[in-house]
C-alpha cells in the first residue's frame, strides 16, 4: 500500500520526487528513496537514479531480490535494468519549475531547501509569502495496517543545487526513514540535519527507552533539530498519528480508520490523532 | 571527564584458522596504529583529528580490508567507503563509491568541513576529490592479489550457496590449509569464514577534553554488487558520536543498519541512562537479531568498550592511566 502512494507522489511533478525532482548544480536529476518494513527490519535503499520512473519500486526490490540494503548510482542504474522496472529518459524528470529553481540557487549561490520563496538573503523563515505553484519537497508515507505492522516509505530528488553525487537522509535508514514494532517516521527538510539528528531512529528510541508516547516524542526530536530543518510524519502501532514540522509548513495529509483525516500544509492545532477510546 | 581513550578495530568475524604469523602481523598494525593515536593524544590533539589520522593508517595498511587491500567487487574492481562524526557539535562526513582515493576518511572529513553536505559518493565524490586535491591513485594500487584469489572463491562459493563442504584447493592466504574449509562451518554474510575477510576499520576516541569522535573505513564485502553500499559510512549505523559517546562498528552490514547499531549504543546511553558497558552488551546481545558484528565505544569519562559476537575481532585499546591492550579473540 505505501507503494501505491509513494509511487502516485512520484509520478506527480508537484513533488520534488521522481518528475519533479530538483536539480543538482549540474542540472541533472539524482533521485534516491528509501523503504522499512517495521515488522521484520528489512529494508531497502536506492539513491543516485536518473532514470528510474519509480525509485521507490526500485528499493523495494534490493530489499526483497538482493541480500544488499543499499545499492547507488551506476550499480543501482544496473540493477534497475536486469529487474526490467521501467526506466525513462533523464529529461523526463526535469521540469521547467525546477530548472528556474536551480538558477534563482546558482544566483544567490546557494543550496535551497525552502522553495516557497524566491532566494534572498536572511529571509526569516517565519514569514511565507509562498507563491502556490513553487512548493516543493520530499515525499514519504506512513502506514500501521489492522494487525499492527508498520511500514515507512520516503522518496526525494533531494537539495535544489546541490552537488553531484550528495546523498540526503531520505535513503539513510534512522535518519530520513525507519520503523521498527513501536513506530513508523518519513522525514522532510534539510538533509543534512536530519542526517546528524537520525530523526527516524530517534522517535522510535524515544519511545522505546524512554516510554514516550508518539507525540511526545516526536516533538521532542523536531523541537532539539534547528528551526526550519524538519518535519516528519509518523504513527505508532496503536494507531496514533502525528505530523509535525519547524519549518513554514509541511504539505501533509492523514488518515485512520475511525474516520478522521486531515489535509494540511501549515501549522494548525490538530497535528495529532489519538485512537478512539472505544476500539479494542 | 579528562582523561582519554582510544579504541581501533580491524573488522570483526576472523577465521578461527587464520595462521599465526598472520595473526601476529595484524596485531602488530593493530598496535602501530593504536600507538599513533596515544601518542598525538599524549600530545593534547582533539578527538577528531586522531580518529582521521588512525584510520589513515589502517587505511593506508594493506593488511586490512580498507584503503589498500580493499575487498573486491563483484567485478573485481574496488569502491570505498567511510564516514567520521566528531562527537562534539554532532558534525558528520561520509564517503561512498570512491575509486581512486587513497585515504577515504580524509574525504569523509573534507565533506564535514568543506562543503555544504555530509555525504558524497561515487563520481561526485571523485570529483570533489580532485577539486580538494586529495592524493589520488590509480584503481589497480588498492587491489591486492590475495583479494583476487578470495574474489575467486568467493564467487565459487556463491554460487554452490551453503555447500561449504566442497573442498577448495589450498590457498597461502587467509585459510591454514584445504582442509579448513570442510572442517569449518562458520559463515558471514553467506561467505564461509575464510573467505569472508573482516570487512572494515574504524577508530573511536575521547580526548583530554571529553570530546568524542568516531570514523570508519572500508572496501565492503567481497563479491558486493557494483553500488552496493553498507553500514560504514550511514551515520547512525555504522558510525556515530555525540557528547556521551562514540562508536565504530563491523561486521555484517546488512545487519548493522538494520539495528542502527551505533546510535543504538548511544540511544540507550542517553535515553536510559545506561553506562558503557552495559550499553555495548545490550546492543550486541539485544539489537543484533541473527547477525553477526562487533563494535568499539568510548565514553566522555575516558571509558572504553569492545564487544562482538563473531569468531574474532582484530581490535586494540588504551587509556590514558597506561592500560594498553591489542586482541583478536
Amino acid at each position: 500500500m505505501l507503494l501505491v502512494v509513494v509511487r502516485e507522489l512520484e509520478n506527480c511533478p508537484h513533488f520534488n520526487a521522481g518528475r519533479g525532482s530538483v536539480l543538482t548544480t549540474s542540472g541533472t536529476v539524482e533521485m534516491e528513496a528509501c523503504i522499512m518494513d517495521g515488522n521484520t527490519k528489512k529494508c531497502g535503499a536506492v539513491s543516485g537514479l536518473s532514470t528510474v520512473v519509480n525509485a521507490i519500486s526500485l528499493a523495494r526490490l534490493v530489499m526483497e531480490k538482493t541480500s544488499h540494503i543499499y545499492l547507488a548510482f551506476d550499480g543501482a542504474e544496473a540493477f534497475a535494468r536486469e529487474q526490467g522496472v521501467a526506466t525513462v529518459d533523464a529529461n523526463h524528470f526535469i521540469t521547467p519549475e525546477n530548472v528556474e529553481r536551480l538558477e534563482q540557487a546558482k544566483e544567490a549561490n546557494r543550496v535551497q531547501i525552502d522553495y516557497t520563496q524566491p532566494v534572498k538573503e536572511d529571509k526569516p523563515q517565519e514569514t511565507s509569502s509562498g507563491k502556490g505553484d513553487s512548493h516543493s519537497g520530499t515525499v514519504g508515507c506512513v502506514a500501521v495496517d489492522g494487525s499492527g505492522n508498520l511500514a515507512a516509505a520516503t522518496s526525494t530528488g533531494g537539495l535544489v543545487n546541490k552537488m553531484v553525487g550528495r546523498i540526503g537522509d531520505t535513503p539513510i535508514i534512522g535518519a530520513g526513514t525507519y520503523a521498527n514494532s513501536f513506530c513508523a517516521v518519513s522525514a522532510t527538510g534539510k538533509g543534512e540535519s536530519i542526517m546528524r539528528a537520525t530523526v527516524a531512529r530517534d522517535v522510535a528510541a524515544l519511545m522505546e527507552y524512554k516510554g514516550l508516547s508518539l507525540k511526545e516524542a516526536a516533538a521532542y526530536v523536531v523541537n532539539n533539530v534547528p528551526k526550519g530543518n524538519v518535519g516528519l510524519v509518523a504513527v505508532s502501532a496503536n494507531g496514533e498519528v502525528i505530523m509535525p514540522f519547524n519549518t513554514t509548513g509541511m504539505f501533509r495529509a492523514c488518515a485512520t480508520e475511525d474516520g478522521y483525516s486531515e489535509i494540511g500544509i501549515w501549522p494548525s492545532e490538530t497535528d495529532c490523532v489519538l485512537p478512539d477510546p472505544t476500539r479494542n | 571527564m579528562g582523561a582519554w581513550a582510544i579504541a581501533v578495530h580491524g573488522g570483526a568475524g576472523v577465521d578461527p584458522n587464520l595462521p599465526a604469523e598472520r595473526q601476529e602481523e595484524a596485531k602488530r598494525v593493530i598496535a602501530r596504529c593504536l600507538h599513533i593515536g596515544t601518542t598525538a593524544l599524549r600530545g593534547g590533539a582533539a578527538a577528531v583529528d586522531v580518529v582521521e589520522m588512525v584510520v589513515r593508517e589502517l587505511e593506508t595498511d594493506p593488511v586490512f580490508n580498507s584503503g589498500r587491500g580493499s575487498a573486491l567487487t563483484r567485478q573485481g574492481t574496488v569502491e570505498m567507503e567511510a564516514s567520521i562524526m566528531d562527537g562534539h557539535g554532532h558534525r558528520c562526513g561520509a564517503v561512498s563509491g570512491l575509486s581512486t582515493v587513497k585515504n577515504p576518511v580524509s574525504l569523509a572529513r573534507l565533506v564535514m568541513d568543506k562543503s555544504p553536505h555530509s555525504y558524497l559518493a561515487f563520481d561526485g565524490a571523485e570529483e570533489f576529490a580532485r577539486e580538494q586535491g586529495v592524493e589520488v591513485m590509480d584503481n589497480s594500487y588498492f587491489i591486492t592479489e590475495e583479494n583476487v584469489g578470495m574474489l575467486n572463491l568467493a564467487k565459487e562459493a556463491n554460487s554452490i550457496l551453503f555447500d561449504y563442504r566442497v573442498p577448495v584447493p589450498g590457498v597461502e592466504t587467509c585459510s591454514a590449509g584445504a582442509g579448513s574449509m570442510v572442517d569449518n562451518p562458520l559463515q558471514m554474510n553467506s561467505l564461509p569464514i575464510s573467505i569472508y575477510a573482516p570487512e572494515t576499520v574504524g577508530c573511536v576516541v575521547v580526548d583530554g577534553n571529553g570530546f568524542c569522535a568516531a570514523a570508519t573505513s572500508t572496501g565492503g564485502l567481497m563479491n558486493k554488487l557494483t553500488g552496493r553500499i553498507g553500514d560504514s559510512p550511514l551515520i547512525g549505523c555504522g558510525t556515530y558520536a555525540c557528547e556521551l559517546c562514540a562508536i565504530s562498528c563491523t561486521g555484517e552490514g546488512e545487519a548493522i543498519i538494520r539495528s542502527t547499531l551505533a546510535r543504538d549504543v548511544a540511544a540507550v546511553m542517553e535515553y536510559k541512562g545506561l553506562g558503557l558497558q552495559e550499553a555495548v552488551d545490550f546492543a550486541i546481545k539485544n539489537r543484533l537479531d541473527k547477525g553477526q558484528a562487533g563494535l568499539i565505544a568510548v565514553s566522555r569519562n575516558g571509558e572504553v568498550a569492545c564487544e562482538f559476537n563473531t569468531t574474532g575481532m582484530f581490535r586494540g585499546s588504551a587509556t590514558e592511566d597506561g592500560f594498553m591492550k591489542v586482541g583478536i579473540w
